[in-house]
């Protein structure tokens, strides 16, 4: 479980998280929503510790992730990054087989490879994509082996920034059923940051809406059809009339 | 538009504040390089494809730039030499200016071009494109993983270059002095070699590893602490040649004085 409680980070004047408290349960899908710049991706990063937090308490089962042991508590995650942030250097399976290649989960080159051939199939990539350097794909093949690499280590919590960015429907939807399926399957927990509706529906088990530094509202997704919460109701709309203003 | 005394001081104040601030950011950095190098885990990989990246292919360019300094040096030797009838010192003087100063700076300068711009270009679209978040999600730090092997195989490799540029540029002066200014072969080389001194090569070779480790702390550096986009990377890729340039004269001449200064 993880457990945000009056979490703020600022940079400079840019108070962009302002007391956040979020409890994401564990094995549960999360999805965080909310427009561009709220701090959706200042939060996940703060979590990681990416991003050092000014005040408040981030807890992973308990424990202040502030004073945890870096790379035990970072080999407990997955990620997946909204460009996908592959290794330009780096071929197709050594990028999904990072991890297991370094550090503590280190494993012979031959198996570390197996394994990444098969995240790749889990995916739906083909073995041969694995000697191809990551320039050499399209985004949305990029975004599965983002995808496979998060999964390489069999993490207990996977966080997924922007997963459909920059994808037609038929990918994004695709993508979108890999990570159900994925997270279904590991059991793990999913922290999810997006602001495409059609991806919260297919992913989430819980919605949360962050706005002006705070989460503004948590719920189910049948939950956030119905809540009278005007601002929920403006951004599953896309509304240009409501409480949130459209010129930021 | 006037200063008032204390905004006058104020404005000449800020960036000398901010120029010490600097300086101090990259001696922290240096010095926190330095501490990852002697711990482990470390990334042999990394650190062979480096010395490919930073020794092997700058071959060319050093060797083509000494080749071509060590005949012009010649040739001014002789000019200047013929003004006091000491034409005959071209090979000693060649190879002392080679081996002290030419062959260690200007191999450095076109390392600090070739590598140092590579380097933040390299790093600082890494950074722009959330490679180093993820290198750290992934429990790997981007110090140990791509600092420490670019700053050892610059180390290791600039000196090589330059004991290369050394012998390329003097092989240049002794091709021009052979070939242009009727030095019999033989006896230009016998007193390059008799000439040199062990000093004259190693503190230019010491010189070499300096400037190394300077170009790839700056192309590191600022590839590090680019900002966002294209010109952000840009920006970086200027700011590390520029610095590694400025920084390659500053040190030679540093040390150049605590090497030869009575």
């Amino acid at each position: 479980m993880i457990e945000l409680i009056g979490v703020h980070k600022a940079f400079g004047r840019n108070r962009v998280l302002q007391g956040v408290d979020l409890t994401i349960p564990g094995g549960q899908s999360m999805v965080i929503i909310g427009g561009s710049g709220t701090g959706k991706s200042v939060l996940l990063k703060c979590i990681l510790g990416l991003v050092r937090h000014d005040t408040g308490k981030i807890l992973l089962n308990g424990q202040d992730v502030t004073k945890a042991d870096r790379d035990p508590f970072l080999a407990r995650f997955g990620m997946l990054f909204q460009g996908g942030a592959l290794f330009d250097s780096l071929r197709v399976w050594e990028n999904v087989a990072f991890r297991l290649m370094h550090g503590a989960l280190k494993r012979p080159k031959t198996e570390a490879r197996e394994i990444a051939i098969e995240k790749l199939r889990r995916v739906g990539l083909a073995p041969e994509v694995a000697d191809l350097y990551p320039a050499e794909l399209s985004g949305g093949m990029q975004k599965r082996v983002g995808l496979a690499r998060a999964i390489a280590a069999s993490p207990e919590i996977i966080f997924f920034d922007e997963p459909t960015t920059g994808l037609d429907p038929i990918m994004a939807g695709v993508i979108n059923e890999l990570i159900r399926e994925i997270v279904t399957e590991m059991g793990a927990t999913a922290m999810t940051i997006t602001h495409d509706m059609t991806s919260v529906r297919a992913i989430a088990d819980r919605v949360a809406m962050l706005h002006g530094g705070l989460i503004r509202w948590t719920g189910t997704v049948a939950e956030m059809d119905t809540t009278p919460d005007p601002y929920v109701q403006q951004f599953i709309h896309g509304r240009a009339e409501g409480p949130i203003p459209s010129v930021r | 538009m006037t200063l008032s005394p204390p905004g006058a001081l104020a404005a000449l104040g800020r960036p000398v504040l901010a120029a010490l601030a600097a300086v101090g950011r990259v001696v922290l950095y240096a010095a926190l390089a330095l501490g990852h190098l002697l711990r482990p885990p470390f990334y042999t990989r990394e650190f062979l494809h480096s010395v490919m990246q930073i020794g092997w292919n700058s071959l060319p360019v050093v060797g083509m730039t000494a080749i071509f300094t060590g005949g012009a040096l010649a040739l001014q030797i002789y000019a200047g030499g013929s003004r006091f009838n000491a034409e005959a010192v071209v090979p000693q003087i060649v190879a002392i200016g080679m081996a002290r100063e030419l062959g260690p700076v200007l191999g450095g300068l076109m390392v600090a071009a070739r590598v140092a711009s590579s380097i933040a270009a390299e790093i600082g679209t890494m950074k722009v494109t959330e490679q180093i978040d993820a290198l750290v999600t992934l429990s790997t730090n981007p110090m140990k993983y791509l600092v420490v092997p670019r700053l050892l195989a610059a180390t290791l490799t600039v000196p090589a270059l330059v004991a290369t540029g050394d012998a390329i540029g003097i092989m240049g002066g002794w091709l021009v002095g052979i070939t242009r200014l009727d030095f019999n072969s033989a006896t230009y080389l016998k007193n390059t070699v008799e000439f040199l001194e062990f000093w004259d090569i190693g503190s230019g070779l010491v010189k070499g590893a300096v400037f190394g480790f300077l170009v790839a702390l700056m192309g590191c550096y600022h590839g590090m602490n680019s900002a966002r986009g294209a010109q952000g990377v840009g920006a970086a890729t200027k700011a590390a040649v520029v610095a590694a340039s400025v920084l390659i004269l500053g040190f030679n001449y540093v040390l150049t004085e605590l090497f030869f200064s009575a």
